[in-house]
């Protein structure tokens, strides 16, 4: 039974990296893209871990699972913040269905 | 004791937990090497964890966290069958752009939180944060409107509440 529930775990967390993939090729511009990769490969990852955790129980594998978890979590985030921010710095335009971009606005009224 | 050495000896155990955590601990000289590199880490880095004083209720504050982060996990799947949901639709219904919010919450360590669980929710992602006028700018894969107080609303209103009963 334990073994069918993390193979589960481990199913979801496959399933959603693929649909990060899949958005990291099918979106437009590099803001969307990590839009995709951050949240899907996140809960993909944390899934596969959780997956394996459940597996191994509280040994070796499952503890170092666990804590890759923590990691995945407060590590994610901020990388996709460090490359969305350095990329708007370095221009790299938005994509051409782009509504609104207010960051950019400010910017302007500061170098002014 | 001072702020910086308890934050120290904070540091301290935490960083010889996670490596006891992650080694094999019946080793002795695994336990001497954590040592060492805790020592190294808390010296080097040790002062930022902590910066103020003993606050209160903590009891309070913990439940706080649990309750955020239960609400988090609900948000971070939602935001899963957002993207699964745009991905796979044939013609893509994006309307992306960058909009701006405001936020009440003054912690350093707060506001990264609650930029973190940005990035993890339905359809936004954190692009900067100033940190003087409290703005945060936000990428929206999908954006409903462009005024300020109502993005507030509509992205930060979802955590801020809460973030702020577990931070201040």
């Amino acid at each position: 039974m334990i073994r069918v529930i993390g193979m589960a775990f481990i199913l979801i967390g496959i399933t959603f990296d693929f649909f990060g993939v899949l958005g990291l090729v099918r979106l437009p511009d590099v803001y969307n893209r990590l839009q995709a990769a951050t949240k899907c490969v996140t809960f993909g990852s944390a899934g596969i871990l959780f997956g394996v955790f459940i597996l191994q129980g509280f040994n070796n594998f499952g503890f170092k699972a666990l804590i890759g978890i923590a990691f995945i979590f407060l590590t994610s985030p901020v990388s996709a913040h460090a490359i969305a921010r350095a990329s708007h710095r370095s221009g790299i335009p938005l994509t051409k269905e782009t509504v609104v971009d207010q960051y950019q606005e400010d910017n302007e009224l500061k170098d002014n | 004791m001072t702020i910086k050495n308890r934050s120290r000896i904070t540091v301290f155990i935490l960083s010889f937990l996670v490596w006891l955590a992650l080694t094999h601990i019946g080793d002795i000289q695994e336990v001497i090497a954590g040592l060492i590199v805790a020592f190294i880490v808390s010296m080097i880095a040790g002062k930022f964890l902590i910066t103020t004083e003993k606050s209160e209720h903590i009891v309070k504050r913990f439940f706080s966290a649990i309750i955020y982060l239960f609400k988090f996990l609900w948000e971070m799947v939602k935001a899963n069958f957002h993207v699964a949901y745009i991905v796979l639709n044939p013609n893509l219904p994006i309307k992306p752009g960058i909009v701006k919010i405001k936020t009440d919450l003054t912690k350093d360590s707060a506001i990264t939180v609650l930029t973190n669980s940005i990035t993890l929710t339905p359809g936004t992602l954190t692009v900067d944060v100033n940190p003087e006028t409290k703005e945060i700018y936000i990428h929206w894969i999908d954006v409903l409107s462009t005024d300020v107080e109502e993005n507030t609303k509509l992205i930060g209103g979802r955590f801020e509440k809460l973030l702020t009963e577990v931070f201040e």
